[in-house]
This record gives C-alpha cells, sequence and structure tokens, in this order.
C-alpha cells in the first residue's frame, strides 16, 4: 500500500470515527443521567437526515442548518417526555423496553411518511469543496468532521465542569434522589441532557450523511449500534470516552475494508463489543461501580 | 393518571407496529379479496358459472416496491400496469376473460420475496410477472415451480433464475451475454487494466461482475482489483481507495439504483477518472438526477434504446407509455420524468408473452399456459421474443449507452452470436 492510499484510508477512517462519536456522547450522556440506554438515539439521527433533505428544499444551507438542530432538538425531548418521562419511577428495564418501542416507531413512520425508498440528501456546496493535496483528494466535509467533533466535545465538557447546569449534570449523575433533595430541578436537566445529545445527533446527521448523500428510514440503525458499542467501548457515561470510542471504531472499521476483509467490518464492531465487556465491561474510560449494600 | 398514560403509550406503541406492518399487509390486502374468488379462477368451471358473465383471470406481479431496487421494480411494474391497460381482456374458449393485476411487494429482499410469493399463490394466480433483481427471483423460483404456477421475469438476468426450473422463463438476456458485451466493449474502447466492484450476497451484482472479468481477462486485459461491499452500504471511500491505487482504465460495478450514485460521488471526490460502467439497472433517471455533472461519461448495457424507430412496436409502445406516464403525476415523478426505461419494456413485454401463451394454451390452466410459453413467437418492444429450453428468451444484441448533458445517450448495439 503506498503512503498516499494509506493517507487516503486514514483521512476516511478518521472522518467516519468523527461522526460516529459526535452520535456516542448522545448515548453516553443519556446514560450518565437516567442510567438508560436510548436505543431511540440512532433513530433521531436518521429523522435528523429527513429534515435536513425537507428544509433544503425551501431554505438555503445557511438558515437549514440551524433549523434542523432545532428540530431534531424538539423530537429528542418530546420523546423524553411522553416515552421516558412517565416511566421515571418504573423499573429500569421498563424505560429501556419504552426506548425500543420508540426506535420502531420511529423507523415505521418513516416508512410510513417518506417511503423505503432512499432519498438523496441535498449538497450543501461549501462542505462538498472538494480539496486536493498531492494525490489524495477529499471534500472538506472529511477534514472538518474530526475538528468539528473534538472542539464540539471539548465545549460540552467545559460546559459540564464550568457551568451551574454543568454542576447539576454532574450531581444527577451521581445520586439521582439526592440531588432532587437538594433543590436540583431534575426534569430541567434530563431535558437540558436531551437537547444536548440531540443536537449533536443532528450535527453528527448533517456531516455524516453530508458523505454519503442518501437516507432510508433504516440508515440510523447500524450507525446506531456501532455508536453504542463506541459509548460501551469508551466506557458508558464518560465523554472522552465515547469521542475515544467512535474514533477507534472509524479508524478500525476503514482499516479493515482497506485490507480487503469489507465481508468482516461489519462483524468486527460487534466482536470488539463482546471481548470488551468479557475482560473490561466497564469500558476504557470507565468508572469502577462499587455497589452499596 | 399513571395507568391511563401506560395504556396510552401502549396504543402509541401498537400503533407504531401496525404502521410497520402497513406495506406487507398493503401487498395482503390486495391478494385478500383475490384470495376469496382466486380459488374458482384456477378451477373455473367448478362454481360461479351460471352467476358471473365477467370472467376473471389472474396475473401476478412479483416486484420489489421497496427496498434498494424499489425504484426499477416500480418502473417494471408501470410497463405491467400500461400493458393491462392495452390488453385488459383475453379471450379463452370463445369467452372473454377479464384481467385482474394481482400485485406484491417482494421488497427487494429474498426473505420477503419468499413471503411475498407465497400469498401470490394462495391468491390463485394463473401466471407471475417478474421480477426485477434476480436473487429474488431465485429465492422465489422454487415456490412457483411447487404451485406449478408459470413466471416470465422481466430483468432478473442472473442465469440461476431459470437454470433447472421447468416453470421460469424470461424476457431479457442473461449476465453472460451482458458480462461480455461490456468487457468487449471496454476492450474496444483500449482499456487493459479494470476494476470490478460486487455487492457482496446479491446474485446480480456478483454474477454480472464474474462474467466480466471472465470475458475480460479472455479479451487479453488485465483485472487489477476486485472489491466487494455489503448491502445497504452507503461509505465507498475505502474500497475506492484501493482501487485507485489500482490504477485501472475502467471499473465495471454492477449494483443497485441506490447505490449508484453515493458510488459515482465518491469516485469522482476520491479523484478517479477512470471510466465507470455497469449492467442493465444503471439505465435510470434516478441515478443521474443524484448524481448530477458526475454522472456525465458513465457506460452501461441495457434491453432497449426509445430512440430506435426501425421497430415499430417499440415506437407505438413508447409512445403510449408516455402518455400513459403523463395522465398521472403520481407515475411521472416517480418514473423521475416521462423517459421509458428498459425495464418498463421488459414488463411490457412479459405480459404481452403471458397473453400469447394464454391464447395459445386456450386454457387457464398455469401449466397448459406453461406448455404453451415455449412454443410463443412475440414480436415484442424489446425484439422478437422466442424462449429456448431453458425458457430464457433468445436475444443476441444489447444496446449500449453512456451519460452525455444529464441525460443518456444511445452509443451503439453491440451483437454477439454464441
Amino acid at each position: 500500500m503506498s503512503f498516499t492510499t494509506f493517507i487516503q484510508h486514514c483521512l476516511t477512517g478518521i472522518s467516519l470515527g468523527g461522526a460516529y462519536a459526535l452520535i456516542a456522547v448522545g448515548y453516553t450522556m443519556v446514560y450518565g443521567i437516567l442510567r438508560l440506554i436510548n436505543f431511540a438515539h440512532g433513530d433521531i439521527f436518521m429523522m435528523a437526515g429527513y429534515f435536513m433533505i425537507f428544509a433544503m428544499v425551501s431554505l438555503p444551507w445557511a438558515v437549514a442548518i440551524p433549523v434542523v438542530i432545532i428540530a431534531t432538538v424538539i423530537l429528542g425531548v418530546a420523546i423524553e417526555r411522553v416515552a421516558y418521562k412517565p416511566l421515571r419511577t418504573a423499573p429500569r428495564m421498563s424505560i429501556m423496553i419504552s426506548a425500543i418501542g420508540v426506535s420502531y416507531l420511529l423507523q415505521n413512520l418513516a416508512t410510513y411518511l417518506f417511503t423505503a425508498l432512499p432519498k438523496a440528501y441535498p449538497t450543501i456546496p461549501l462542505l462538498k469543496k472538494i480539496f486536493q493535496i498531492g494525490d489524495i483528494s477529499a471534500s472538506l466535509v472529511t477534514f472538518i468532521t474530526p475538528v468539528l467533533t473534538i472542539a464540539l466535545v471539548i465545549g460540552l465538557v467545559m460546559m459540564i465542569n464550568h457551568t451551574k447546569i454543568g454542576m447539576a449534570m454532574r450531581a444527577v449523575s451521581k445520586d439521582f434522589e439526592t440531588s432532587q433533595l437538594m433543590g436540583i430541578k431534575i426534569n430541567t436537566v434530563i431535558s437540558m441532557t436531551f437537547i444536548i445529545g440531540s443536537a449533536l445527533a443532528a450535527v453528527g446527521s448533517i456531516l455524516y450523511f453530508t458523505d454519503r448523500m442518501s437516507v432510508t428510514p433504516f440508515s440510523g440503525t447500524l450507525p446506531g449500534l456501532k455508536c453504542f458499542v463506541a459509548a460501551v467501548l469508551g466506557g458508558i457515561g464518560s465523554i472522552p470516552g465515547a469521542v475515544v470510542g467512535g474514533f477507534i471504531i472509524g479508524i478500525c472499521e476503514t482499516a479493515l475494508v482497506a485490507l480487503g476483509y469489507s465481508t468482516f467490518s461489519d462483524a468486527f464492531t460487534f466482536v470488539l463489543l463482546i471481548i470488551m465487556l468479557l475482560f473490561k465491561p466497564t469500558g476504557l474510560f470507565g468508572e469502577k461501580i462499587i455497589d452499596k449494600v | 393518571m399513571k395507568r391511563i398514560l401506560a395504556i396510552v403509550l401502549a396504543m402509541v406503541l401498537a400503533l407504531g407496529l401496525m404502521a410497520g406492518c402497513g406495506d406487507s399487509s398493503n401487498g395482503n390486502d390486495a391478494s385478500a379479496p383475490a384470495a376469496d374468488n382466486g380459488a374458482s379462477a384456477s378451477d373455473a368451471p367448478a362454481d360461479d358459472g351460471a352467476a358471473s358473465s365477467d370472467k376473471v383471470i389472474k396475473i401476478g406481479v412479483f416486484e420489489p416496491i421497496t427496498g434498494e431496487n424499489g425504484g426499477g421494480g416500480f418502473q417494471e411494474v408501470l410497463g405491467v400496469r400500461y400493458a393491462n391497460q392495452v390488453v385488459p381482456t383475453v379471450d379463452i374458449g370463445g369467452e372473454t376473460y377479464s384481467i385482474e393485476l394481482v400485485e406484491v411487494d417482494n421488497k427487494s429482499d429474498k426473505t420477503e420475496a419468499v413471503t411475498a410469493a407465497q400469498s401470490l399463490m394462495s391468491s390463485g394466480v394463473a401466471v407471475v410477472l417478474g421480477s426485477y433483481g434476480s436473487g429474488v427471483s431465485i429465492a422465489a423460483g422454487e415456490i412457483f415451480a411447487e404451485n406449478q404456477i408459470p413466471a416470465i421475469g422481466c430483468s432478473c438476468t442472473n442465469p440461476q433464475v431459470t437454470l433447472g426450473n421447468d416453470f421460469y422463463f424470461r424476457v431479457c438476456f442473461l449476465d453472460p451475454f451482458q458480462g461480455t458485451v461490456m468487457a468487449n466493449y471496454a476492450s474496444q474502447e483500449g482499456a487493459t487494466k479494470a476494476a470490478v466492484i460486487t455487492q457482496l450476497g446479491d446474485d446480480y451484482s456478483s454474477g454480472l461482475g464474474n462474467f466480466f472479468l471472465k470475458a475480460f481477462k479472455e479479451l487479453g486485459g488485465e483485472i487489477v482489483a476486485e472489491e466487494q461491499f455489503q448491502t445497504n452500504q452507503t461509505d465507498f471511500k475505502a474500497i475506492l481507495t484501493n482501487i485507485k491505487a489500482a490504477e485501472p482504465d475502467v471499473i465495471f460495478a454492477p449494483s443497485s439504483i441506490a447505490t449508484a450514485p453515493l458510488l459515482i460521488k465518491q469516485a469522482r471526490e476520491l479523484g478517479i477518472t477512470a471510466k465507470i460502467m455497469a449492467g442493465d439497472t444503471w439505465e435510470n433517471a434516478t441515478i443521474i438526477e443524484n448524481a448530477g455533472e458526475d454522472a456525465e461519461g458513465i457506460v452501461i448495457s441495457t434491453f432497449f434504446d426509445e430512440n430506435d424507430s426501425a421497430n415499430t412496436t417499440a415506437a407505438d409502445f413508447v409512445k403510449g407509455f408516455k402518455e400513459f406516464l403523463n395522465a398521472t403525476p403520481d407515475y411521472l415523478s416517480k418514473n423521475g420524468g416521462d423517459g421509458v426505461a428498459a425495464v418498463s419494456a421488459l414488463g411490457y413485454d412479459a405480459y404481452m408473452a403471458a397473453i400469447e401463451a394464454i391464447k395459445a394454451a386456450d386454457s387457464t390452466d398455469p401449466v397448459a399456459i406453461r406448455d404453451a410459453l415455449k412454443t410463443v413467437e412475440l414480436n415484442g418492444v424489446t425484439g422478437s421474443i422466442t424462449f429456448d429450453e431453458n425458457g430464457d428468451a433468445n436475444k443476441d444484441m444489447a444496446f449500449i449507452k453512456t451519460v452525455e448533458g444529464g441525460e443518456f445517450k444511445f452509443l451503439k448495439t453491440v451483437t454477439i452470436s454464441e
């Protein structure tokens, strides 16, 4: 493999990893606060793709992007209000089943509304601009994705560590009930979590689909599962962990395809999950959980 | 309060489930009423003889409307619907039977295809048309054979569809032929190094890719890269990077309509300038629409050319079909304009072949229709059609087209005598 080919593969892998990282952060945050694996997250990502298609029909891309982010946030918060909030005191299993239900609801709703035929994702001219450095050629979105991902995550970590709402989030994730007793409005905190998670999913969706150009009702399923694996790999509940996990999976997947094992690229992700759970169930950056008696 | 919420939630979820099954139950809905009087169609004389003067013979349409081949499948269905509009009745034994189409959606999926084929069987069709895509046809072939219902494939080009199946016929040419045509064309254009991209587990794609590979090697060319991708994969950058490094003159990438624009765009984005070629599936306007300028210069082989004025049947068909499309805005938008796709022409030909066979058999009995099919001679839109001992149409001509100025342009015909 020549050097330029290698660099080209690296670019592809890092860019894919960046998009995965943004989605994985959504999984990990909701888990950190609610101890819930939000299986609908991948489908929120898919819906964001459809929102973009419809927004771009009548709006210029600079307006469409914020519109899509806001619409996705509304969807995410609405799902929390309708499907998760009523089950807050229910056993954790019920709320997880509810999440799976929402996931299927969104998929089938999308099939019903937009048909199962792939819809072309609109081109954002700026992001699609092709850059050529020597023999390496890639569009701007490939370069922007990892940079934007890291910038957003740094911003998010700053917010969690240095603002009042961030402090409240940390408190809620440590102890749900005590923080409620301390006067933290947990509903606001949870809504905020879903707002951030959905907004990141929307940004991830714009970056991911700009590179891949077609949306179907099921295009959120596999990325969703892979990002869930990424979150577990990094240690679910840990934001830097999710980012590292996302990049690892993106790069490994690309590397496997590059070496000619495209047949196994999907299987690899899930084998990685099994190995991780067997040998280090808390993930790379996960906290050790001490069961209190 | 909580209980009420829980109930509402449960209902919402149940609704979601129902919406999910919506597509499949649509197919069933269509066949359900058919099932009632379906029995009477297959053993017609037994009952309702006196009551009904309007006798019905059912023709099954086994096509993908959704899934990765949904776009092309629908174009084929349009061809069949148009044919049904042109010839809505058939005379059997001196009585006029009206023809009812029973459409099912095989969802471009081999598992769904089996279910869809079974629901066709239970609705009592006398003959089946379809499908677009070889994989689903192979999967359903056995069911048609077991139930002794003849099937006429429209654009399933893999040899396995009809091989060893006495009930499967088809009106299109085969992949070994198509692969050879494209390999010949590539080598005539001076290409010596080719790369082949195929879809893993897709009979059409891997079959056609292999035949191209074999023919190209026989012509003295070199295959510099062979790559595979998975169904529903949308990111081809890694395999395309490998191909770029191998520096081929041409890339042969038989794949679905959904895959094509992604592949073309990503290849051009990576700076690959090699000529991209594919098989009959790519003759679809949505590819040009979605890939835009990047689609310029791709080369495909297909069954039919709408501007071919030598064939009067074809000229009439093109005129009529365009009127048919323009009459219904929904058809027009799903067809991607009023261009006439080769698969629509094949759908039309398959329907006409079925009518000829029913007339020749002079019976509604599926086995008699099957026997009659072997002797049918039809002057179709895509050329004259007769079936050989495998049930394949005897065709020796393919049309090569390219994309120029945002539309398909006819390049030349290639004839290969076997």
